[in-house]
């Protein structure tokens, strides 16, 4: 959910401080009407009524555009932020993973999005996820941004432009597309992936969009959705889609060449390391920024995100110790991201000791994910996008009914319980009712494109440009030229 | 004149060459190797997944000097390498017929 709460804090601030400098300014008023007794009686008190009056509706003006520019100016840096968690965040994260020969092609394919999903979104997607719809897709008022201006939208972010509001979630747009090229890495045709991910941005992100985000939207907890599943900064939209898409084309597409015999570890685990680290700071701009304002609600929901983070690094890393006796730097950062997909729905409900518990769950569960259940069943998801963000989103979808809280965030009205332990148990119904839609649509949404993708294009590389890989045999440049 | 190749740990590669030029030994090529003899080699993890990483990395120098230097060599890369345990690497001496500097087409022993 985005939610107003936040802003009410600072504008209770600002409103005393307005009032202040009036009452300054009615003194200063006063003074000046005691000195130079000139005018007439009745003529001077008319006067001054309508002195007043402006001067009031001037103050007002200027709070609404010091509450703008305060909410815009951190608005336009989260969005901003986002955009690094793909470029270079997950493109550096993700290019580390893979094999020396496939660190373009690995990177291309976030990079790609970045671009194509960005006019997708002008021309149409803005529209399907954002625009007045049904409660399950946007209609086409808002095609090529119609009617997207300066002006906010009240219903989704009062203080800021409706334009930020949409490069924003641009952001959210592009990154989650981004996620998937994981599970298929080293083996899918650069082509394919195209036009598979804009057939995804369009019929699996936009609805899901809408239904949790949207005006109408079924799931909308903010604006009174027939289901209201808490879900501060994506953890449904963005990571449940993601990840469960993710093994969808991870099965479709087959394993490897070679996989698992073949010795396939990461290329670089530096590059992903520094991958990880702008993934983590990026994060801040996707959780805090998720409150569309610069109150309470950001530093509460910035708070949450850094502890989750850390909490899931030490139980990722803890978890590995026992285990294998000893802690690798990509255990560690695998950790923290996947804490950081687990705090993401949860950010602006929860307190930050709610947010270490979260952060610890998620850390060992998304390790046995990786570590435990890919091998039992043995599919191919190569850089463990559904190991991480699957499970990790779905894990924190359903802790984020758990440990929400009306005291963080009174979505529902003040005082009235929010998660399971406050005694909102019926919270959990609707958690899952969220879950179980954005795996549904994902699952069959991701089968659809796949086998229309498949039939008109062929999704994989051929064996030889496999084994070549991807960055000699869908875009003619290596990584690294050994003799310069 | 020789040639002697020899593979070494590549932590130990700056305590050789001092050892060399202490010696008189001016030129030297260094290649980055990747090998193993009698060693073993060691697992890693990544994310769970056991990988075993038999070739390891080892340093190769490859000195070409005239006969009376050999031994001196010889002594000065044994002393300055060695650990005594298994893996330090090992000494290959070979002949060389024919020496030649591109810049001026010098031959023999000169253009060493």
């Amino acid at each position: 959910m985005r939610c107003i709460v936040s802003c009410s804090a600072s504008r209770v601030l600002l409103l005393l401080v307005v009032a202040m400098a009036g009452m300054g300014s009615l003194g200063r008023e006063m003074v000046a009407q005691t000195t130079t007794p000139s005018t007439s009686a009745s003529g001077s008190s008319a006067d001054r009524l309508a002195t007043l009056e402006k001067q009031m509706a001037d103050n007002t003006a200027a709070v609404a555009a010091a509450q703008t520019s305060g909410d815009n100016a951190w608005m336009l840096v989260s969005a901003a932020l986002v955009l690094m968690m793909s470029g270079p965040g997950l493109a550096l994260f993700y290019g580390g993973l893979v094999r020396k020969k496939n660190i373009l092609g690995t990177m291309m394919q976030t990079f790609a999005m970045m671009a194509v999903i960005t006019v997708l979104w002008a021309l149409v997607s803005y529209s399907l996820a954002f625009g007045d719809g049904n409660a399950f897709i946007g209609g086409l008022h808002n095609v090529f941004l119609r009617g997207v201006g300066l002006a906010p939208d009240v219903k989704y972010a009062a203080t800021i432009p409706l334009q930020t509001f949409m490069v924003y979630q641009l952001m959210f747009a592009i990154i989650t597309p981004a996620l998937i090229t994981g599970a298929f890495a080293e083996r899918m045709k650069f082509s394919a992936m195209l036009v598979f991910m804009i057939l995804w941005a369009l019929f699996v992100y936009s609805p899901m969009a809408h239904m949790v985000w949207g005006k109408g939207g079924l799931l909308n907890a903010a604006l009174s959705g027939r289901f209201p599943c808490l879900d501060f900064a994506g953890g449904t939209v963005v990571h449940v889609t993601s990840g469960v898409s993710a093994l969808v084309t991870a099965l479709y597409l087959g394993k490897r060449i070679g996989y698992p015999k073949v010795a396939m570890p990461p290329h670089s685990v530096v590059l992903s390391f520094i991958g990880a680290c702008l993934l983590w700071v990026g994060w801040f701009g996707f959780n805090a920024g998720s409150a569309l304002a610069a109150g309470t609600l950001a530093t509460s929901a910035f708070v949450a995100t850094h502890f989750g983070a850390a909490a899931a690094a030490i139980g990722w890393s803890a978890a590995e110790w026992l285990r294998q006796g000893k802690v690798s730097a990509l255990g560690a950062i695998s950790g923290a991201v996947a804490g950081l997909v687990g705090i993401t729905p949860a950010a602006g409900f929860v307190t930050p000791m709610s947010a270490l518990w979260i952060g610890l769950i998620v850390g060992v569960f998304c390790y046995f994910m990786v570590v435990k259940v890919k091998a039992i069943f043995g599919y191919d998801d190569s850089l463990d996008a559904f190991g991480v963000h699957g499970a990790g989103g779905t894990m924190g979808a359903i802790l984020t009914g758990v440990f929400a809280n009306s005291a963080i965030n009174p979505i529902f009205g003040a005082g009235k319980a929010t998660g399971l332990l406050e005694g909102n148990g019926h919270q959990m119904l609707n958690q899952l009712t969220g879950v179980a839609i954005a795996w549904v649509i994902s699952i069959v949404g991701t089968l659809i494109i796949l086998f229309v993708v498949d039939k008109v294009i062929g999704l994989r590389v051929n064996e030889e440009s496999e084994r070549i890989g991807l960055d000699l045999s869908q875009h003619g440049e290596e990584g690294y030229d050994w003799a310069s | 004149m020789q040639k002697i190749e020899a593979v070494i740990q590549p932590s130990k590669l700056d305590a050789v060459k001092d050892a060399l030029i202490e010696i008189g030994i001016e030129g030297i090529t260094i290649l980055e190797a990747r090998g193993h003899g009698r060693q073993k080699g060691h697992t890693e993890f990544y994310r769970g997944r056991e990988y075993s990483v038999d070739l390891l990395p080892k340093v190769k120098l490859e000195i070409v000097t005239r006969d009376e230097m050999v031994e001196k060599t010889i002594q000065a890369i044994m002393t300055a390498a060695r650990t005594g345990k298994i893996g330090d690497g090992k000494i290959f001496v070979s002949k060389i017929d024919e020496a030649i500097r591109i810049r001026n087409d010098e031959r023999g022993e000169i253009a060493l």
